[in-house]
């Protein structure tokens, strides 16, 4: 299985001197498709790696420096275009990283724009960035309503002239989830890295991405979320501040099942797994050498569980009916 | 995957894996001549799976995947597998590549120069080059030219050349080896397409590179007429057909900008290939 390669390799990079063709091919294909080719890049810098594969590479690096230099002049205009709010602008995530020079911004891939403000401000936000370019990008009114209703950040919106979306939050777990993280507390720690632009405390970086990872989505590009955790918990000086700060937020079990993964995947792999961490360890390697997602069941079972997580039952079924209805199947 | 096949074609290589033996036996047939990846190792992965779960027997039908999709990509019938394969190859480099700028475009050579022919979709572009290639030119490619981000120069991306529809019968009738050619596919998507092995010079010249000398924008089925196109506007239309302009940034925008200011460039409105070609040679002998 070719992500368990990858995780070895990221692990410990002169391990590919062993690699034969079938398993570069496989490293490839697994490293694109988890989005971490240009982050195994730079792992490799230094490694025996073949001529057409350090090209592979190369590209993979482009099309990396390419989205984060995007994302820095998305960053930059947002916060341009709520500059009449008077507060500075979160940068969350891959931008987030990046801004901040932080390892975990090495090669890292970055889609959409994701920022934090207050709660109380997010009208005021909206129609400011509405009146500078951005535009809804779903016309319907239902997913609109659920988005407003439900969810922890506004509808995606788009640039129409640049085309890059920007996800507006006023927390990190949408409001039907269980957990339920104290969004004014990580506004408050933020620390400043430009004028007006600011990043999450490190302790509350690795807090959002585990419940970003643990307690939201399907696993879908997990293994990347573990690479982002993984580097930002060495960012961390102070484990108890930590601790201290994933209980406040209501992530401590979340915390503890993130730190087992990432070490038994990135570092000594020693570390002892409960029954369910293996189950998210299957899930997590299930590219195949041609990059394929393996496990159908276990992944069908992740994404059940992604809803769950979201919403209590009652709302999960009227949601589902209503998406069902629409003509919308999982993929 | 259950039957796979590796090539290299021009500076790029690919890996394709199929659930069906068929469409891979075509491949290793037509492309015969072409040598492996280096080291083996492949820049893209192409894949023919089954579009649903019961459509690997019933019904058969192939899903595109690979590194890179199109996510609104329709399913193609196994009998069109060849087709598949081809645009799987195709979808990679349209949006994978990055070493080069990407125009879409064919492209022929002569004396260590090459002529581009660019055009939308029933231009005549791929028509003319494969035609080209019989006589007495050097065929680089139907479907991509790439423009080195350094020196300028054209590299060739010589796969097989796609027929549709007349064109079959055109080169029929210039080609006299029937092994060159694959078999017909009958109604796809894009009406009838048979692929061609382009002739043997190509495929093992496919590594030397070719300088830019003539851009033409040919257009089928208007009255004959020649006029050349300004600078600007040239650089506009090519770059709406590149593919990677946006990705590679402001190293496409100076080799777009040495290729538009360093080949002149004429527009070609044509009724009938034969005298399009002749006009091509008169325009090519007025340009050495």
């Amino acid at each position: 299985m070719s992500a368990r390669l990858l995780v070895n390799v990221l692990r410990r990079p002169e391990t590919v001197a062993a690699c034969g063709s079938t398993e570069w091919n496989g490293l490839v294909a697994a490293a694109r498709a988890e989005r971490l080719l240009a982050t195994l890049a730079h792992r490799l810098e230094r490694a025996d790696v073949p001529r057409g594969v350090r090209a592979v590479m190369a590209d993979a690096v482009i099309d990396a420096q390419r989205e984060q230099r995007i994302a820095l002049w998305e960053a930059d205009r947002a916060r341009e275009a709520l500059h009449p709010l008077g507060i500075p602008v979160i940068l969350l995530k891959g931008a987030a990283y990046v801004a901040a020079g932080l390892k975990a911004g090495e090669g890292r891939m970055i889609g959409d724009l994701d920022i934090l403000v207050p709660r109380d401000r997010l009208e005021e936000a909206e129609a400011l960035l509405l009146a500078e370019g951005w535009e809804w990008v779903k016309s319907d009114p239902y997913d609109s309503a659920y988005y407003r209703r439900w969810m922890h950040e506004l509808p995606p919106l788009i640039h129409r002239e640049r085309d890059r979306m920007i996800d507006v939050h006023h927390t990190i777990l949408p409001l039907t989830a269980r957990v339920t993280p104290d969004a004014p507390a990580l506004i408050a720690n933020s620390v400043e890295i430009a004028i007006g632009l600011r990043v999450l405390s490190p302790e509350d970086r690795v807090c959002h991405a585990l419940a970003h990872m643990l307690a939201d989505g399907d696993l879908t590009g997990g293994l990347r979320n573990l690479w982002d955790i993984r580097c930002l918990l060495a960012d961390v000086r102070d484990n108890a501040a930590l601790e201290k700060r994933a209980l406040l937020h209501g992530l401590a079990p979340h915390l503890a099942r993130a730190r087992r993964l990432a070490e038994y995947l990135f570092a000594d792999g020693n570390t002892p797994l409960t029954l369910p961490d293996r189950l998210y360890v299957r899930r997590l390697l299930s590219r195949d050498t041609w990059g394929r997602e393996r496990h159908p069941i276990t992944r069908f079972a992740f994404y059940i569980r992604s809803h769950l997580l979201r919403m209590p039952p009652g709302l999960l079924l009227r949601h589902l009916w209503t998406k069902w209805r629409k003509g919308h199947r999982p993929s | 995957m259950k039957h796979s096949f590796g090539v290299a074609i021009g500076p790029a290589s690919f890996r394709i894996g199929s659930a069906w033996a068929d469409p891979i036996r075509w491949l290793k047939t037509l492309y015969s001549d072409y040598p492996q990846p280096d080291d083996g190792v492949a820049d893209f992965t192409v894949l023919l799976e089954p579009a649903g779960a019961l459509r690997r027997w019933w019904r058969p039908s192939i899903g595109l995947g690979g590194d890179y999709r199109l996510p609104d990509a329709a399913p193609l019938a196994l009998r069109h597998g060849l087709l598949a394969a081809e645009m799987g190859m195709n979808i990679q480099m349209a949006l994978g590549w990055r070493r080069h700028l990407l125009i879409h475009a064919s492209s022929v050579e002569k004396d260590g120069r090459a002529l581009l022919l660019t055009g939308e979709s029933g231009s005549g572009k791929s028509t003319l080059a494969a035609q080209l290639g019989e006589r007495g030119w050097r065929f680089m490619g139907d479907e991509f030219a790439l423009i080195d981000l350094e020196s300028g120069s054209a590299w060739p991306f010589p796969r097989l050349v796609s027929l549709k529809n007349a064109a079959i019968r055109a080169l029929r009738a210039e080609v006299t080896d029937p092994e060159r050619f694959g078999p017909t596919l009958r109604e796809t998507p894009k009406g009838d397409i048979a692929h061609l092995v382009p002739p043997r010079q190509a495929v093992s010249r496919m590594r030397d590179s070719a300088t830019p000398a003539l851009l033409l924008f040919p257009r089928f089925g208007f009255p004959d007429d020649l006029r050349p196109v300004p600078e600007g506007e040239v650089f506009i239309r090519l770059t709406q057909a590149s593919t990677n302009y946006v990705a590679l940034g402001e190293a496409a925008f100076e080799a777009l900008h040495r290729l538009v200011t360093t080949v002149p460039a004429v527009a070609m409105d044509y009724r009938s290939g034969e005298e399009a070609i002749a006009t091509i040679e008169s325009l090519w002998a007025e340009q050495a």
